[in-house]
């Protein structure tokens, strides 16, 4: 029997494609659909999606959870749950259009709900983890049920298919946000399963991934000691979890975060200064456990910000460019070109340089 | 005098046409095998005192010798083997308890041979150690549950000691008196080039040897011989040694004839005494005192050294594991009942103690099940016998291994299980000064320096072809593992699939 995700490994090839507006502009989701579909054989239409930030300002104060359902008796089980440690603003199924090629699909709800301040404060929890602790075991715990986004004024959009489909499927171009993120997958095998399509995302946290990671059980079985349950076995879901751990939890910048996972080589730290040895001696000591070594290429989105990644020997390709305020990245030069024909800069970031913007006009 | 019921255990062919009577196996054999007949002209052997150690086959300069299994035969019998029968005879002669050395030879299942490696194809890209960075460095000691930084991004946090490896190997515990000063020098000055650590055992350690202190594990044991203040702080690092995977249960035992006036200073003790440890420490009758003896060290140090705790692996040693993580030790060592010793009594070598495979993995996971694996680091011994054992270890979940029987054969060891006897003609496991010159530590050392040069570059071919270019993204890292003909209890142990899942 075909094993689905989650009960085997499967590994992955892939495209990202990722853009960032510093000073908040409102991009069309149609703009990040077209950059994807231009890399269309590097997905094999076994998955594609999208992450937009900044598309729910009118319930930006309010956690907006997109949830599969495999039927109603599974809907039914989740909101319970929900209404039990939440208050539900907003409910309604995610608009979408019937398509060709997108098929099977499972039910596809959008809740906006807040923490309900009794159980919130009765968890002793920051609101924050409070929230993760529910997605986790709702994802976990109710079968048939899965929490696909969850954090505010942001969404994740993700279907078995091609990203452009997938796109269509969703009606992105009725969406805006200042910053996107999409994902085209080629798996090695058929799952079959909409939750296993990138992004994926914890809270406001969400990653596409280009790779294999070499590192994944080391850094699963590591994550898996601070509550986190990996159930899927993918690396975009180990790789969020290690964001959220160092981000969130423990407030490691995301510059340093990426010192962490893309650690620099011991023959670069004996050169440093005294300083800068000891720091990041201490990094590929304490967090030795995160290094992710193999092939990936990766765009984290977060509330305001967007970071790029490639693993420390650069082992897939990824190109960065800035176009007056828009900051973009893709695998291949071709997604960028294809929005913007004529860019201010492009470059190739080396391996283990962070690529990072953020509203406030930062960039590296 | 009764019948002599013993029948030797090897047979030592020499052929005739090719001996030129040089006499070198007579004056290289400390057990005084061979002789020379003059009335027959010719050179003879006492069969019943060979150790099948190899010396002389090895300098035999007409490769005229060969030592072979002794072909008499005992009446076959499945359950009373003649070794079983054998070892009857012998305590029935002598009323004493069976001594033997080096590790449980008994054909017990060996999990590392049940273990296989994974390499990359097609989806993600091995790589070329020869080509691009790989790197084997590892840092051993307890860790802060996080890093802080201040606004700058410099580090506040103050990290604790640590000891900085070059490999991911050690030189296993070793006392001076089990063996020889020139096998001594040669791990110190190995240590010392490779930018690792061996250990001085629990037999204290000579002045001499103090120049290689930062390189050195200095041990405390129950016996605590050539333990004093100066002692301590002369090593990078302190082992309490709590039990010994070829012995659990019991304490080191160096008998009389290895206590020199070298020995008997470095040890503290009269010439000739025979050195017993005693089986507990008599200062840690539970864990509790545990953490008093690791804070009474730290406090002795002025908390710059990393102290390990070494623990024979035994049926309980997860909870054991998980105690020590938690009563201020840095580093937890655990020996497989595989591990060698310099004595031990045979019926506890042989029937005490748990493989290390096994004894890893339930340690590695629970102290994961605990939140507590990154507290402390986790070095196993206990057979290493080559780089595939160092791969696997890792990847069920170790920081470093530690190899004692393997530095030894790279030293001329030909592992004879003989060094209660303290005549090793090779110069390991002997105080015999004739003998000891035998092993040359100008030479010995770089040995050493070889075998783990040589091991180090295939550990970094295998991660190459995992795909995986730093030894940390291997620890733990079991999914590079698959078992093959394993129970699936068996499997569960080692938290590994089977090959093909």
């Amino acid at each position: 029997m075909l094993l689905k995700e989650g009960q085997v490994r499967i590994p992955s090839g892939c495209a990202i494609s990722g853009m960032f507006s510093r000073e908040g502009r409102r991009i069309s989701g149609q703009d990040i659909v077209k950059s994807i579909s231009v890399m269309h054989d590097r997905s094999n239409g076994l998955g594609g999606g999208f992450a937009g930030y900044g598309i729910y300002p009118e319930y930006k104060e309010l956690y907006a959870f997109h949830v599969f359902f495999d039927s109603n008796e599974a809907r039914e089980d989740a909101e319970r749950f929900i209404n039990r440690h939440f208050d539900v603003v907003n409910l309604s199924r995610i608009p979408t259009k019937k398509h060709p090629r997108i098929t099977d699909a499972p039910l596809i709800w959008r809740y906006f709900v807040s923490p309900l301040h009794g159980k919130l404060e009765e968890s002793q929890l920051e609101e924050k983890e409070y929230v993760a602790r529910c997605v986790i075991k709702i994802n976990t715990r109710i079968d048939g049920a899965y929490v696909f986004s969850s954090g505010k004024n942001m969404g994740v959009f993700k279907a078995v298919g091609f990203p452009e489909d997938v796109g269509e499927f969703y009606k992105l171009e009725e969406y805006e946000g200042y910053c996107w993120t999409a994902h085209g997958r080629y798996p090695t095998n058929t799952p079959g399963w909409w939750g296993g399509a990138h992004p994926f995302s914890l809270l406001d946290y969400t990653i596409v991934h280009n790779g294999e990671i070499s590192s994944y059980d080391a850094n699963r079985r590591f994550m898996e000691m601070f509550g986190y349950k990996c159930s899927l076995l993918t690396d975009t879901e180990v790789i969020t979890y290690i964001f959220d751990y160092l981000n969130r939890r423990q407030g490691i910048s995301l510059k340093d975060c990426a010192s962490i996972i893309a650690a620099p080589f011991w023959s670069e730290i004996d050169k440093m200064p005294q300083d800068m040895k000891e720091k990041f001696t201490a990094i590929r000591n304490v967090y030795a456990s995160l290094l992710i070594t193999g092939p990936f290429s990766i765009i984290l989105g977060y509330e305001g910000g967007m970071m790029a990644l490639n693993d420390r020997l650069k082992l897939r390709s990824m190109v960065a460019a800035e176009k007056g305020d828009l900051v973009l990245v893709a695998s291949e030069e071709s997604a960028i070109r294809i929005i913007h024909p004529e860019v201010d800069r492009i470059w190739s970031p080396k391996g283990g340089e962070p690529v990072i913007a953020t509203l406030s006009g930062g960039e590296i | 005098m009764g019948i002599n019921y013993f029948t030797p255990q090897y047979e030592v062919c020499r052929d005739p046409k090719k001996c030129i009577k040089c006499k070198v196996c007579m004056r290289q054999c400390a057990n005084e095998v061979h002789s020379y007949d003059e009335e027959l002209d010719m050179m003879v052997a006492d069969d019943s005192k060979c150790v099948d150690c190899q010396r002389c086959v090895s300098l035999c300069p007409t490769r005229a010798l060969r030592i072979t299994k002794y072909q008499n035969e005992f009446k076959e019998n499945a359950n009373w083997t003649q070794q079983h029968i054998t070892e009857i005879y012998k305590q029935a002669n002598t009323g004493g308890v069976l001594l033997s050395s080096m590790g449980n030879p008994v054909p017990y299942p060996i999990y590392w041979d049940k273990l296989l490696i994974n390499a990359s194809q097609v989806t993600n890209p091995s790589i070329d150690p020869l080509r691009e960075p790989m790197e084997t460095r590892v840092q051993l000691g307890s860790k802060p549950q996080k890093l802080e930084f201040d606004e700058d991004g410099k580090l506040k946090t103050k990290i604790a000691p640590h000891l900085d490896l070059q490999v991911p190997i050690m030189f296993s515990a070793m006392s001076y008196g089990s063996i020889s000063r020139n096998a001594h020098e040669s791990l110190a000055r190995a240590a010392e080039e490779l930018g690792t650590y061996y250990n001085t055992g629990e037999g204290g350690l000579n002045e001499d040897f103090y120049q290689y202190g930062k390189n050195t594990i200095v041990q405390v044991a129950s016996g605590r011989f050539g333990v004093h203040v100066g002692y301590l702080s002369a090593g990078a690092a302190i082992e309490i040694k709590m039990g010994q995977g070829a012995k659990p249960g019991i304490g080191g035992h160096l008998p009389g004839e290895k206590v020199g006036e070298d020995v008997s200073k470095t040890r503290m003790i009269p010439v000739g005494s025979d050195a017993i440890s005693p089986a507990p420490h008599h200062d840690i009758y539970s864990i509790e005192d545990l953490r008093q003896l690791v804070f009474s060290l730290k406090e002795a140090t002025a908390y710059t050294k990393p102290v390990i705790v070494k623990i024979a692996a035994v049926h309980n040693v997860a909870a054991i594991a998980s105690g020590i993580a938690r009563s201020g030790a840095d580093i937890i060592a655990i020996d497989g009942y595989r591990g060698g010793t310099g004595a031990a009594p045979t019926r506890i070598r042989d029937n005490v103690g748990i493989p290390i495979e096994l004894a890893l993995a339930s340690v590695d996971q629970r102290l994961r099940d605990e939140g507590i694996r990154n507290n402390v680091s986790l070095v196993v011994a206990g057979s290493i016998r080559n780089s595939g054992d160092i791969v696997k270890a890792i990847a069920l979940g170790a920081d470093a291994v530690y190899i004692g029987t393997s530095a030894l054969i790279a030293l001329g060891c030909h592992v004879c299980r003989s060094c209660h006897g303290g005549k090793c003609n090779w110069g390991i496991a002997t105080q015999r000064p004739d003998l000891v010159k035998r092993l040359n530590p100008d030479i010995g050392y770089k040995r050493l320096i070889n075998l783990v040069h040589a091991w180090d570059h295939e550990i970094k071919e295998m991660l190459g072809g995992m795909g995986i270019n730093a030894i940390e993204s291997l620890k733990g890292n079991r999914l590079m593992l698959r078992g093959i003909g394993l129970s699936q209890k068996e499997l569960d142990i080692l938290g590994v699939m089977h090959a093909g899942e």
